[in-house]
């Protein structure tokens, strides 16, 4: 289970990825995030802020049922 | 390039992929292909033969640039149409090999969506630069079942060229044909002569819209698929004054093609080393084996339908492969196979017309335009 969750369902690009930058902000090294949305384009954009960051993408989950949306997990760099 | 859009001579137009502004000489040719060609060129009469003249000399000036036989070449309604038929017909033709579509992921939509309507697309993977894996689509078409083969010459996108000609060889070994979509490259470098069915983009070349060009080499079986026409690649005819036009324009643009080449890869570079300056940056495509007047980055936490609005209010028109510029929720399908970053995406390909000073204000500008951005967002230390 990941330390801290950020919901950023509804949300159209790049905000996703912006509230994760900002949840991750001052958080230690080895923390882990998830990041629930409901937009396509996080399952791309996730991977290469990792990238970008030196964080690590650790996985990237589809959400079916109540909504539709993937969780990205990564870990702080 | 004020003469694109007359009356605002501050605009510079940098999104000239696949719909570029016509070459002075294919107006000259419109023109006077509205006069002589005006005629339907399957009639028999004076002004009839007239046109069918022209057609024919258009069809064969294409031919010698693409190093095809006049008769190999058809026209077509658009680049679309051309890619559509082209999948249709040759898969149709091999229906008793198979049903199966091999694709790069990066293909146009119109070539993947073809596909799925010809029977069933298989598609092969890219690396981060956006080149297909030669030796994964190579391993493909040598698969029992696969009607067709679909590999670009260069990707309009992200401006990276294909693995082309090793494809092409084992598509030849293993019997399948290779279709190559050369619309985002011919006009712009040299065209490759390995292929079995070949698109081209008058559109992009600087020629008109309203006409495309598919080349399919003679020993190349294909099965027309729509109602009975005397035109099965367009039903109806082609407008005579358009194809007379995308032919012009072509040998006008081979003329100087070399030349074009070295001044807009040195500008392209010149971008992209400016653009790399730019804090939290991917500039993608292939550095050096790609078409020399396309250039693409994404920008982090930018929206790339509020960077290309910011650029258009500062007079400079560029693309976006970002899912919020798109009518749908999808980010560029090429974007999204290279694995790259997907929002705050612009993408520039240069006219032959454009010069190296709106380049390099386009460069002075675009910083401070994705700071402002960023600031919007409120981005400032993420």
């Amino acid at each position: 289970m990941s330390d801290t969750l950020v919901d950023a369902r509804g949300l159209r690009c790049p905000l996703p990825v912006i509230r994760l930058a900002e949840a991750a902000k001052g958080l230690p090294a080895g923390t882990e995030l998830t990041v629930l949305s409901t937009d396509p384009a996080v399952k791309l954009d996730v991977p290469a802020w990792c990238r970008m960051r030196g964080h690590e993408h650790v996985t990237t989950r589809e959400h079916t049922g109540d909504w539709t949306g993937w969780a990205i997990t990564v870990r702080l760099g | 390039m004020s003469h694109a859009t007359p009356g605002t001579p501050d605009r510079v137009h940098l999104d000239n992929g696949g719909r570029a502004p016509w070459h002075p000489l294919a107006r000259q040719a419109f023109e006077q292909a509205l006069g002589d060609g005006w005629a339907d060129p399957r009639r028999l009469h004076a002004e009839g033969r007239r046109a069918a003249r022209l057609l024919d000399g258009a069809r064969e000036a294409i031919a010698a640039v693409l190093g095809a036989r006049t008769q190999e070449i058809h026209l077509t309604p658009s680049h679309t149409a051309s890619l559509h038929s082209a999948v249709a017909s040759a898969a149709a033709a091999r229906r008793r090999a198979g049903g199966t579509v091999v694709a790069s992921a990066v293909e146009r939509a119109a070539v993947l969506h073809a596909a799925r309507t010809a029977g069933e697309l298989s598609t092969v993977p890219t690396d981060r630069v956006g080149r297909v894996d030669a030796d994964a689509m190579v391993a493909a078409v040598g698969t029992p079942g696969v009607a067709l083969a679909a590999l670009q010459h260069a990707n309009g996108e992200v401006g990276t060229v294909q693995p082309v000609e090793a494809v092409h060889d084992a598509a030849r070994a293993a019997g399948v044909p290779l279709l190559v979509d050369a619309g985002a490259s011919v006009g712009h470098v040299v065209v490759p002569q390995v292929w079995d069915l070949l698109a081209a983009d008058p559109a992009d070349w600087g020629g008109p819209a309203g006409v495309g060009v598919l080349a399919v080499r003679h020993r190349v079986r294909t099965a027309a698929v729509g109602p009975e026409d005397e035109d099965p690649w367009a039903p109806g005819g082609v407008s005579v004054p358009l194809a007379f036009a995308a032919a012009v324009a072509l040998q006008a643009v081979e003329a100087d093609r070399a030349e074009q080449e070295t001044r807009r890869r040195a500008l392209v570079d010149r971008v992209r080393a400016q653009v790399a300056r730019i804090p939290d940056v991917e500039v993608v495509g292939d550095p050096d084996d790609r078409l020399p007047h396309v250039a693409t980055f994404s920008f982090l936490y930018v929206d790339g339908e509020a960077l290309v609005t910011e650029l258009d209010r500062h007079g400079f028109a560029v693309g976006s492969g970002s899912a919020c510029t798109a009518s749908t929720l999808e980010p560029s399908h090429v974007l999204a196979a290279m694995g790259v970053l997907t929002h705050g995406n612009v993408r520039i390909a240069l006219d032959r017309a454009t010069t190296a000073d709106e380049v390099d204000r386009f460069c002075a500008v675009l910083p401070a335009a994705v700071a402002r951005v960023r600031e919007i967002l409120g981005v400032g230390g993420l």
